[in-house]
């Protein structure tokens, strides 16, 4: 069929063969690398989009279908993504990088549940760039848009959602990690300057950053230590500012992250994100949508684990029939469409919530709490139900495991999850 | 010049699903299936908006007939950057025999009812491969026709198009108002962004029936029976060319 030539197809001129030609000339011959997995459809009316939402994740899936999702074994077998930022510029004439942000600024007006949609289609192509994306739109973006004063939000975020610029936060430290509120980065003022000494680790995007906010110790020794703490936004090349080593990671890989040093590093005070010493609510704020908006990333490759194992349990052949046919990999399967299921409903209803104005920190720490957790799990199944296959890396589900754990530990580890969600809880019934 | 242009988007299988046939032979399953826009519809579409924002054209009228799911096709037309969408409803068992000469109709009563300057449609649709809907429809209005169109320049009241046929290129000059069908390479079609997803749902969709358009869709075919192909059987391997020629006498081909 002439149809197959189709350019926008050639990317997956072997995803049609695939489906056009017999299945069993996969299981014969190795040809992992050209081959692209067919996805398994996702039901929309049940997670109860909207038409829009639903041509929302249409464009977003055609999208990193093609630009993206080809690359991802390379980029994260070579921890770097060549094409990162004409990638990042496709994506903001998409309008996907500002998301949440007021178009006035050049975002796209949309919510958080629109956001969740966009960063779970990313992260089942990819799920180190779809961290990257998060941390960009969401970590950097969104705390602009929601605490920028009306000149920082001019500056920054036109560029930021071009994809002209890429952002990223920082504020976990070599010695504070789930202690975040014990870091020890200073911020001294100096006349209109306020300068900046200490370092930042594991911070996503680090290398490749042109906007980032920092948090940093304000306060003196007399207050709080909570109640010391200033968000800025600092700028690449501002003198005393610079990245460390790249980070080499057991996953997400290809979603730079490094360390960041800062040497009397001047930051002008008009720089100051929300008000001084006021940092840690842009902090705790910031960390509810930080873990909602995250959450979809396990969603997003838990999709991708069901994708790539469901089909491969309806090729393979062994002892003459099909193994998704035999009763253990259909209770593996069910398993996992359930819990996808589960997953994705919980998630869009908190997604939908916050639109509304109504978040619950309980509930944005356990959307990832759960998510992540149930996508280690099925990125083992999916490993297991593709056997030998599953265990070599010229097949995803590897990467899938390695790219699915980091959510267990950043944006809160589940153990600091699970503390919020009790607390919170204790006080209900002070 | 400003042209109104109308588009045909057609709502077939999206490309990349398996097809499977019914059990009853009746057709192939639709029944849950991903349906998307025609890929070569998208291109026109494509081509039609490129054409209004260069200022050629003034207004983009995407035409969908099918059931009710048409109007998705519609919505992503509107999205890419159509201004308005009609509706022709068509479903059941009308629907399964839908045919070219139908849609040629209805193309050729809205280029008169709307005043159209111009239609782009797909070369052919990807379930059906038929490649005759705009050389119908050019023939009922007695327009002239552009077919499998790779090059599309709008210059005083007429078009220049460059063609995709067999033997290479051939450039063609048709005056408007004529038909285009668009092939592979015309152009690629963009992505629908969110904000002109929501842009989109203010735009209208009128809906229509046959009737309306004086178009009777009563079936003018009947489908005997759909069947998978047939199992490809293995080959055989021989020392030399005139074994091969041998074979090939045996088995009634040569």
């Amino acid at each position: 069929m002439s149809s197959l030539l189709f350019s926008r197809l050639l990317g997956n001129v072997n995803r049609g063969c695939q489906t056009r030609r017999l299945l069993p000339v996969i299981a014969t011959f190795s040809c992992p690398q050209q081959r692209q997995m067919t996805h398994y459809p996702i039901d929309d009316i049940i997670s109860g989009l909207t038409d829009e939402q639903i041509q929302l994740r249409k464009t977003v899936f055609d999208f990193v279908q093609k630009e993206l999702a080809p690359k991802a074994n390379e980029i994260d077998k070579m921890n770097t993504f060549p094409e990162m930022r004409e990638f990042y510029k496709k994506c903001g004439s998409l309008g996907l990088l500002g998301i949440t942000a007021k178009s006035e600024y050049g975002g796209s007006d949309g919510g958080y549940l629109d956001h969740c949609i966009i960063m779970e289609e990313i992260s089942r192509a990819s799920g180190a760039i779809g961290l990257s994306y998060g941390a960009h739109s969401n970590l950097c973006v969104n705390q602009i848009s929601r605490n920028g004063s009306e000149e920082q939000k001019k500056k920054y975020l036109p560029k930021l959602c071009s994809g002209e610029h890429i952002g990223a936060l920082a504020m976990s430290e070599p010695g504070s990690g789930s202690d975040v509120v014990s870091m020890r980065t200073k911020a001294e003022k100096k006349g209109d300057y306020y300068v900046l000494n200490g370092n930042k680790f594991w911070i996503t995007n680090g290398p490749d950053a042109d906007v980032l906010i920092i948090y940093a110790k304000t306060g003196t020794g007399d207050t709080k230590p909570q109640h010391g703490i200033t968000a800025f936004i600092i700028e690449k090349d501002m003198p005393g500012f610079r990245t460390a080593q790249k980070l080499d990671k057991l996953g997400m890989r290809g979603s730079n992250t490094c360390e960041l040093i800062f040497e009397d590093c001047k930051v002008p005070a008009s720089n100051i994100l929300g008000k001084l010493n006021h940092g840690v609510y842009v902090l705790m704020s910031g960390l509810e949508s930080e873990r909602l908006v995250l959450a979809s990333g396990p969603v997003g490759i838990m999709q991708a684990c069901c994708d790539t194992a469901f089909e491969y349990a309806h090729i393979r052949k062994q002892f003459g029939k099909r193994i998704g046919e035999f009763q253990l990999i259909q209770g593996k399967m069910a398993d996992m469409y359930t819990t996808l299921g589960a997953c994705r409903s919980y998630l869009y209803c908190v997604a939908r919530a916050c639109d509304r104005g109504h978040a619950s920190n309980k509930d944005c720490a356990g959307i990832i709490l759960y998510t992540a957790e149930k996508a280690t799990l099925m990125a083992l199944d999916a490993i297991q139900i593709l056997g030998g296959n599953g265990y070599i890396n010229d097949y995803p589900t590897g990467r899938y495991l390695r790219d699915a754990k980091l959510y267990e530990i950043g944006a809160g580890t589940s153990e600091v999850r699970r503390s919020i969600i009790g607390r919170s809880l204790n006080e209900e019934y002070k | 010049m400003s042209l109104r242009i109308l588009v045909g988007c057609k709502r077939v299988i999206d490309y990349a699903v398996k097809i499977r046939v019914k059990p009853d032979k009746s057709g192939v399953i639709t029944e849950g299936v991903k349906h998307s826009m025609n890929p070569f519809d998208e291109i026109a579409i494509e081509e039609a908006v490129r054409m209004k924002e260069k200022k050629i054209a003034k207004e983009i009228v995407a035409f969908s007939c099918g059931p009710t799911q048409c109007q998705e096709t519609l919505r992503t037309a509107l999205a890419m950057g159509a201004d308005r969408g009609i509706h022709v409803e068509v479903s059941g068992p009308e629907y399964e025999t839908l045919q070219p000469l139908h849609i040629s109709k209805m193309l050729a009563k809205l280029a008169k009812d709307e005043q159209i300057d111009l239609i782009i449609v797909g070369k052919q649709a990807i379930d059906d491969d038929c490649n005759q809907t705009a050389q119908m429809t050019a023939a009922l209005l007695d327009w002239p026709q552009a077919t499998s169109a790779s090059k599309i320049e709008a210059k005083d009241g007429s078009l220049q198009v460059v063609r995709e046929i067999d033997g290479g290129l051939e450039t063609i000059k048709v005056k408007l108002p004529s038909v285009v069908s668009a092939d592979l390479r015309l152009n690629e079609p963009r992505y629908a962004t969110l904000p002109n997803i929501m842009k989109a749902k203010k735009k209208p969709i009128k809906k229509l029936a046959p009737k309306d358009l004086g178009v009777d869709v009563s079936p003018r075919i009947q489908v005997v029976t759909v069947e998978e192909p047939p199992v490809r059987q293995a080959g055989a391997k021989v020392e030399n060319v005139d074994a091969v020629v041998e074979k090939l006498k045996a088995l009634g081909h040569a």
